[in-house]
């Protein structure tokens, strides 16, 4: 098969990945688009498989069946409530991916540097093309490679700590090695220079030493962000994945790699973007780690935390003609989902209105309450996005807070002084009465008091959430 | 000090302004109490048990009058009881001062000192001594009693064995004391009960008592019934218009009306008019509890029992507190009892008439010979006034044309500054890069483009699996992977195989997770 065929399958797989992603506008569709993206990769694989230049294919269809055996299997495990972490992996391997390729760009560079005239003829697609550039292509081509690896290092590393701390086994909260940011800077500068060095010898000593560094980024950067930034983290490790792909891409001088990377890499960047404007945060803040500065001291709080037991819930509940439900991060947590649906089925089943209110941030991955109602079987068609149902708080009877704190915290309309000014949140205290689901007393991840819980329509509900639900759950009558 | 109750001289007055109960409470404050015998005999209090209560039993009323300090009554005084005071002496009962001038004069000229608890302002602290209240309480549930009593069939509905009973419908016209005990004693009988009240305000304390709140399409800008201390005011000639209209639709339904409408010092307003009565079924009943004021229902006769020549009983009776005299005795002796208590604060037997005080300043009509009725407005308002509802400032069609104008300007501005630097950047580009690069960077570009443009689509929900199906294409690194595999180096193999590998995980991996998780969605 020769390269216009290549060619032709890149451009149907193309149009086959943008009908992927457009598809997810919606929950039906959505069901049709991935088939779309996996006859898009099936297609582009076969076709660069068979292609021209492509050699050792069986050796390669066995890594593809083996890895994809690898993982069927983890994507059949995994728990909804992973999900976060899974992504982050998945990520770091696109990552790696990325550096060896690009490693291997500059190493096929190099031997076809060295070679005459005569082992030119012989060699397959990829060392040809390199052959007949330019010098000034050559330069691009350095460029391009050793921003691919770059990127794809930062990924790596970031994606392997933010699975860590998405998995628990790194701690979650912001830490920074002393020097901070400086050596993140530091770092930038050592791989720009490495990039001049690299361009001017073409050596492979500045592309490792770029290479450490970029690791070290990736490490240093991700780890001085807390865990409830973990959303743009993610969607932004998910963008630069894409964009070193698309580095790649103009290496390999292959349009369906730029096209693909660039697609993912915008898609990461506008998810990254809504999280960011859904915590009034801008992305540079986010990613430099920490809330930025305050301008004075917070609110003074007055009243105090009122406790609840489970018949006082139960009785409201009972009595209430609409309720909302706000998950957060500690539903997924306490594994509560089956509980909360449950709930919703039996008060649904007695006529009630129950809807959900899920904030952009909510959870550690962007839209993951979704994703784990979703799972618990609560019809996604009371499932509501922040701004569809904020101006029904006031009619509603009952919001029960399962878990999470920052986004009803009132603090951010109420106190121009709170680090969460100005953050788009859910208006809960506005309902006539709420409960919220909650461990024990003490500030959420941000350290921040929520006035929330001092209101006078307020009621903790303390304990571990999924206890507390099933607890409730024989009272709703 | 003495407090003396005389027995009730009003034809078929059956209350008494003190029981042994009350009687027991006023000892306590410091109070020696007299009884003219016979007094609570009507009530179902003997002159027996007042004497077990330590009460004195005083045989005639004029010995009574002359013995005690403080004369507790239930209805006004007659002329006669009014001529037995003098200075020394405080009279406590109903007077009704606004349409009783010759008592009040005469009152002055005795230079007694009066308190008419029908004066008693309406004040929070002041409903312990609100005998308004606590006898409209007792009309408004006598009323649906009486209103049964005439009614041929059930209050509640039945399907029985012997066929099926709808339940009545009882409509209860003006939501004030007696009205919402109206409400309440018909809907715990089992009747469907509709109320209206000209004031919107007490439509949620309607619906709270478990009646439907009878709602008039008019806008007409009701007063608020904080302003007039939570009585109704005269309404406007086209309010009334629309009220009787609603009435009249109403007529053919209703089993049972209960009027109940009194504006303070003015004749009743007439509601339901002949021609509702003419509508109404046979064996109706209408109560009208405001026939001591020329009814609601011009047809009321006063203190009469009438049949309409369609078989509508019309009730006119004005003396329900006293047809049950033992519930109306205990709480009117219960108040007595209260305005006791608030003029004796030392609680040593003596009366200490402060004026200053808001209540009893209200309440008194003379005073140390002056007539001090009408009283001043009370320092305290009745009932909170209703705060004006915050309404968000309308926009104006031009304003909206104007601001979606500057939105549109604001936007055009913004994404023309974006093509222009975008455009820039991509020729600065193209002055230095060569041919083949550009042709890839072109494609690169629109890409971007269209990802941006793709991804805005997105639902919220769907956020997650966006990111794995994303995740999962990004591993199309892989074809950079395959294309290298073949080419050279040993080293080069290895690395591109570890790269195959990794992308192959994240391939399958990457769509079988989406595919779960979609497939989780599910509709309700």
């Amino acid at each position: 098969m020769d390269f216009g065929f290549t060619t032709a399958a890149y451009v149907v797989a193309a149009v086959l990945f943008i009908l992927s992603l457009g598809g997810l506008s919606g929950q039906e569709s959505a069901k049709r688009a991935v088939w779309y993206g996996i006859a898009g990769m099936a297609l582009a694989v076969v076709a660069t498989l068979f292609g021209p230049g492509a050699g050792l294919w069986l050796l390669s269809l066995i890594l593809i069946a083996g890895g994809g055996l690898i993982g069927w299997y983890v994507a059949k495990k995994v728990e909804m409530t992973e999900m976060p972490q899974l992504v982050a992996a998945m990520h770091s391997l696109v990552g790696l991916a990325a550096v060896f390729v690009g490693y291997n760009a500059h190493i096929v560079m190099n031997n076809v540097a060295g070679m005459d005239a005569h082992s030119l003829e012989n060699l397959g697609t990829f060392p040809a093309l390199v052959a007949h550039k330019t010098g000034v292509e050559l330069a691009i081509l350095k460029v391009e490679l050793f921003l691919g690896i770059f990127i794809g290092a930062v990924t790596f590393t970031g994606s392997v700590v933010a699975f860590g701390k998405l998995a628990g086994k790194l701690t979650s909260k912001a830490q920074k090695l002393p020097g901070g940011h400086m050596l993140n800077a530091g770092s930038a500068v050592i791989s720009v220079l490495c990039l001049i060095w690299y361009c001017n010898t073409g050596a492979v000593l500045p592309l490792i030493i770029m290479t450490l560094f970029a690791l070290f980024i990736g490490y240093h950067l991700i780890m001085g962000i807390g865990g409830a930034d973990m959303p743009v983290v993610v969607s932004m490790l998910n963008s630069y994945s894409g964009w070193a792909a698309a580095a790649i891409g103009f290496s390999l001088s292959n349009d369906l790699l730029i096209v693909v990377g660039a697609l993912v890499g915008s898609s990461g960047a506008i998810l990254s973007y809504i999280m960011c404007k859904a915590m009034n945060r801008s992305f540079v803040s986010v990613i430099l780690g920490g809330f930025g500065g305050t301008t004075g001291p917070a609110m003074e709080i007055e009243g105090e935390q009122v406790a609840i037991d489970v018949d006082g819930v139960a009785s409201a509940l009972n009595e209430a003609d609409s309720i909302i439900i706000v998950p957060g991060y500690g539903m997924a947590v306490a594994q509560a989902q089956q509980a909360v649906s449950e709930m919703t089925r039996k008060l649904r089943a007695k006529g009630k209105n129950v809807r959900f209110a899920i904030h952009p941030v909510a959870g550690r991955l962007p839209g993951h309450m979704n994703v784990l109602l979703a799972e618990a079987k609560v019809p996604y068609d009371i499932v509501m996005e922040m701004d569809e149902i904020n101006e029904d708080f006031p009619d509603t009877d009952v919001v029960i807070v399962i878990g999470s704190n920052d986004i009803v915290n009132p603090a951010a309309q109420e106190d121009p002084n709170s680090p969460i000014a100005g953050m788009p949140v859910l208006e809960v205290w506005k309902a006539k009465q709420v409960f919220v689901s909650k461990r024990g007393q003490g500030t959420g991840y941000s350290g921040i008091e929520n006035p929330l819980f001092y209101k006078e329509n307020t009621r903790m509900f303390y304990g571990d959430a999924k206890e507390s639900l099933n607890a409730l759950l024989p009272k709703i009558d | 000090m003495k407090i003396g109750v005389p027995k009730e001289i009003f034809e078929g007055e059956a209350r008494v302004a003190m029981t042994p109960d009350s009687a027991g409470q006023l000892q306590k404050l410091g109070y020696d109490c007299l009884i003219e015998t016979g007094a609570g005999a009507a009530a179902g209090f003997e002159d027996a048990a007042y004497e077990a209560a330590g009460v004195t039993v005083v045989k005639t009323a004029a010995a009574l009058f002359k013995d005690a300090d403080v004369i507790a009554k239930v209805r006004a005084p007659s002329e006669t009881e009014v001529k037995r005071l003098d200075s020394s002496k405080t009279l406590i009962s109903m007077f009704n001062p606004a349409g009783n001038s010759d008592l009040l004069d005469l009152s002055k000229a005795k230079g007694a000192n009066v308190i008419a608890m029908d004066m008693v302002p309406r004040i929070s602290r002041a409903q312990k001594m609100d005998a308004l209240s606590s006898m409209a309480n007792i009309a408004g549930y006598r009323a649906v009693i009486e209103a049964g009593n005439n009614f041929g069939r059930f209050f509640t509905g039945q399907i029985t064995a012997a066929g099926k009973v709808p339940p009545a419908k009882v409509l209860v016209v003006g939501a004030g004391v007696a009205g919402l005990a109206a409400i309440g004693t018909a809907t715990s009988l089992g009747a469907i009960t509709y109320a209206f009240d000209v004031r919107p305000e007490v439509a949620e304390q309607v619906e709270s008592m478990g009646a439907e709140f009878v709602y008039l399409d008019f806008k007409e800008e009701q007063q608020d019934g904080a302003a007039t201390g939570g009585y109704a005011s005269v309404s406007s000639p086209e309010f009334r218009e629309a009220q009787l209209a609603k009435f009249r639709e109403l007529a053919p339904e209703m089993d049972i009306v209960i009027t109940t409408a009194l504006i303070p010092n003015r004749e009743a307003p007439e509601l339901w008019t002949e021609d509702m009565v003419g509508a109404m079924k046979r064996g109706s009943v209408i109560v009208d509890l405001a026939a001591e004021k020329g009814g609601n229902c011009k047809q009321t006769v006063a203190d009469q029992k009438i049949v309409t020549e369609n078989g509508v009983t019309i009730i006119g009776y004005t003396d329900f507190p006293s047809r049950m005299a033992a519930q109306a005795s205990t709480l009117y002796a219960t108040n007595i009892r209260h305005m006791m208590a608030d003029l004796t604060p030392e609680k040593n037997g003596v009366v200490n008439h402060n004026m200053e005080d808001d209540v009893i300043r209200g309440a008194t009509v003379t005073h140390q010979g002056e007539i001090t009725f009408p009283p001043p407005p009370p320092k305290v308002k009745a009932i909170a006034a209703q705060k004006p509802k915050e309404k968000a400032p309308e926009l104006t069609a031009e304003q909206k044309r104007a601001a979606e104008v500057a939105a549109f300007k604001k936007e055009t501005k913004t994404q023309v500054t974006l093509l222009a630097v975008g455009a820039i950047l991509l020729l600065g580009v193209g002055l230095v890069a060569p041919a083949s690069f550009m042709q890839h960077f072109i494609v690169f570009v629109l890409s971007v483009f269209i990802g941006f443009q793709v991804i805005w689509n997105v639902a919220h929900s769907l956020h997650t699996p966006l990111m794995a199906v994303t995740n999962a294409i990004s591993s199309i690194i892989i074809l950079g992977a395959l294309m290298q595999i073949g080419s050279g180096s040993w080293l080069v193999v290895v690395l591109a195989a570890l790269s195959v590998f990794m992308a192959g995980i994240n391939i399958f991996g990457g769509f079988l997770v989406t595919r779960r998780m979609l497939a989780m969605f599910q509709k309700s």
